[in-house]
């Protein structure tokens, strides 16, 4: 397999309140729940997308990160060969405690096929697959802490093989309040404002 | 010849290759130069100044050939791979009624795997009674092709396991040690630590995909030369988070599940285990890994694409890397879960590959819908399938019921399987393709 050296064409991460594109902060809020920060941020970028009230909290977060790197990338005319690398920690448990819940108490019994959907980590590659119409390679890690040296190896790898022209890449953690989003897109051009930084010292920012 | 006059005349070459700009030619020498990296490494010879060029010439190697050289399996049917094989031949299914009102306040058909056999095969390995059932199924599947195969839990060594819901059943009590138990890291953590593999373990999580899923991504590292070997184990449980979940979808067959038929109405779930080694090492080699593709329906987050679109491309992709023709395929491994549109999805997808002659199966009829551990445990078995020459019916079968023409195996019977190909498809409109060539 040609290994030709790859770049980080943009980034974002997600925490705190806040949404830092690029290493811009553009878009902050005071402290509140997840829910009406990202509600807020959806209606700051007035993003027009329904399907997003119906999403658990962790393709909500997928969600954002990635519409403000993929819009300005995907083209509506062709296809478009972005694999989506996803990781983190918590799989779906945020969902899968709630979903726990529904079925634990016997007299209160109301397992709902729409959250049960949910429960697994992969839905938010499919949500953000239909969003861009991606029809891509996708698959979701999940490991104790950010694996830096795994997903960009395993990003270069679908580009080095062609099975991608550019790789989704990030960690996009959520449970119960609790959350990071880190992004970026990797690529074979050659982005000067990235070279010297690589996705560990990004997702440390 | 003496070491230094090998490296001398490298060298000589290698300041050829230096000032090529040109990535055409570049690649042209770089491909040339294969043999020498080979010789540097086995005279162990030192290239001072030169060892960033040698490290590209490696690094450009043709895509490693990889195989899969140890196969286990731990399900209803049996405790090894021969077990399973000769319940599949008399016909056998794990798929029985169940009435257990832990798991579903109505009586269901599931294939579930008896704990006393658990406990009393694993307390033949372990006297430890700190791993969950589960853990424990995982460490059995691994345990005879870690110690068969003689590989080294080195740094070249990777672990890869796969679960859509892992030890999801330790949500049931409330408490922090069980919350932590649920976390898949911790699950594959348990399992590693087993057994003292040296490099962080990887948990692939992508729905009914993730078994073989985790085999294309044991491929693609090995053949980025990251490791020479991966263990991959995938496994899921029947719980009662699962059955209500599918339950409420109204997925859930009222009889043992019966994949393509007319009269289908749904999944049997299933539990299952199984392990298997992904090498670089041709050697004791089961069979060959020789293309893989998991692309997305981008359609539905919980209902198949209507035209199998992402399991056309898939499947198309796999080929196009094996670079063999759809016609050559000998068989296939479906996923086949029996839902209505599941199985016509495939239907469609198959078609439009004009694969509709080549005989195929699902083996849920024999094991229900074992999840994350479905697309491994079946692969094990299509393994067996091309070794033995012999195709498995397809359990459950009996009139056709979906509106593309398939060649659903109705009774077992030999055939030569020089090719075979294993599909899967789950929620959020994952589908991943693989292709095998019987190793000669």
């Amino acid at each position: 397999m040609t290994q030709n050296k790859t770049y980080i064409q943009s980034y974002i991460i997600i925490q705190n309140n806040e949404i830092v594109l690029n290493g811009t902060s553009v878009f902050k809020i005071e402290p509140t729940d997840f829910a009406d920060f990202s509600k807020q941020a959806l209606r700051n970028f007035e993003i027009q997308y329904p399907k997003f009230f119906k999403m658990d909290a962790l393709s909500k977060l997928a969600f954002l990160g990635s519409e403000l790197l993929l819009s300005p990338i995907v083209s509506s005319e062709e296809e478009n060969n972005i694999a989506l690398v996803l990781a983190n920690k918590s799989s779906s448990l945020d969902t899968d405690v709630k979903y726990q819940e529904s079925i634990s108490d016997k007299e209160n019994y109301y397992p709902s096929p729409a959250v049960f959907v949910y429960t697994l980590p992969n839905i938010c590659l499919g949500e953000i697959s239909i969003r861009h119409q991606l029809k891509s390679e996708n698959s979701f890690f999940i490991f104790d802490a950010f694996n830096a040296e795994f997903m960009s190896n395993y990003s270069n790898i679908l580009l080095n093989s062609d099975k991608a022209d550019k790789v989704l890449c990030g960690w996009v953690e959520y449970f119960n309040e609790d959350y990071k989003a880190f992004l970026c897109v990797i690529g074979k051009e050659e982005i000067e404002k990235y070279r010297d930084e690589n996705i560990n010292t990004l997702y440390n920012k | 010849m003496e070491k230094e006059s090998w490296v001398v005349e490298i060298k000589h070459e290698f300041h050829k290759l230096a000032p090529i700009k040109n990535k055409i030619i570049r690649t042209h020498f770089l491909q040339g130069f294969q043999n020498l990296v080979g010789i540097i490494k086995l005279k162990n010879l030192n290239l001072q100044g030169f060892g960033n060029l040698a490290g590209e010439i490696g690094n450009h190697k043709m895509s490693k050939e990889i195989y899969i050289n140890e196969t286990n399996c731990i399900t209803p049917l049996g405790f090894d791979v021969e077990s399973n094989i000769e319940a599949i031949l008399r016909g056998d299914s794990g798929i029985q009624l169940h009435s257990d009102i832990s798991l579903m306040p109505n009586s269901f058909y599931a294939s579930i795997i008896s704990d006393e056999k658990i406990n009393r095969t694993f307390s033949k390995i372990s006297s430890e009674t700190k791993y969950s059932r589960l853990e424990k199924m995982m460490i059995l599947a691994l345990a005879p092709i870690i110690k068969n195969s003689g590989v080294e839990l080195n740094s070249k060594t990777a672990f890869i396991l796969s679960t859509t819901k892992g030890n999801v059943t330790a949500l049931r009590e409330n408490s922090e040690e069980n919350f932590n138990n649920a976390h898949l890291d911790v699950l594959a953590k348990n399992v590693a630590n087993f057994f003292r593999f040296t490099t962080q373990p990887i948990v692939v999580s992508n729905a009914c995909v993730s078994g073989i899923l985790a085999v294309s991504v044991a491929k693609r590292m090995i053949q980025s030369e990251l490791y020479d070997n991966v263990f991959v184990a995938a496994g899921d449980e029947v719980s009662e988070f699962v059955l209500s979940g599918f339950n409420a979808f109204q997925a859930m067959s009222e009889l043992p599940c019966k994949p393509y038929s007319k009269n289908r109405t749904g999944v049997s779930l299933g539990e299952a285990t199984s392990a298997v080694l992904v090498s670089a090492e041709a050697k004791n080699s089961k069979i060959k890994v020789i293309g893989d593709s998991s692309i997305n329906d981008a359609n539905h987050i919980s209902g198949p694409s209507r035209t199998g679109e992402g399991l056309f491309r898939s499947i198309q992709n796999a080929l196009k890397e094996a670079k063999i023709e759809a016609n050559k395929l000998d068989y296939i491994s479906a996923h086949g879960t029996a839902t209505p549109f599941n199985d016509e999805m495939e239907a469609i997808a198959f078609s439009r590959l004009d694969l509709q002659n080549v005989p195929i199966n699902s083996l849920k009829g024999f094991y229900g819908h074992t999840l994350g551990a479905s697309g491994l445990l079946e692969t094990v078995i299509a393994i067996e399938s091309a070794n033995r020459n012999m195709l498995f019916e397809s359990k459950g079968f009996d009139e056709i019921g979906v509106s593309e023409v398939v060649n659903v195996i109705e009774k077992n019977e030999e055939a030569n399987i020089e090719y075979f190909l294993k599909t899967a498809s789950g929620f959020g409109g994952c589908n991943t393709a693989v292709v095998f060539e019987k190793v000669k």
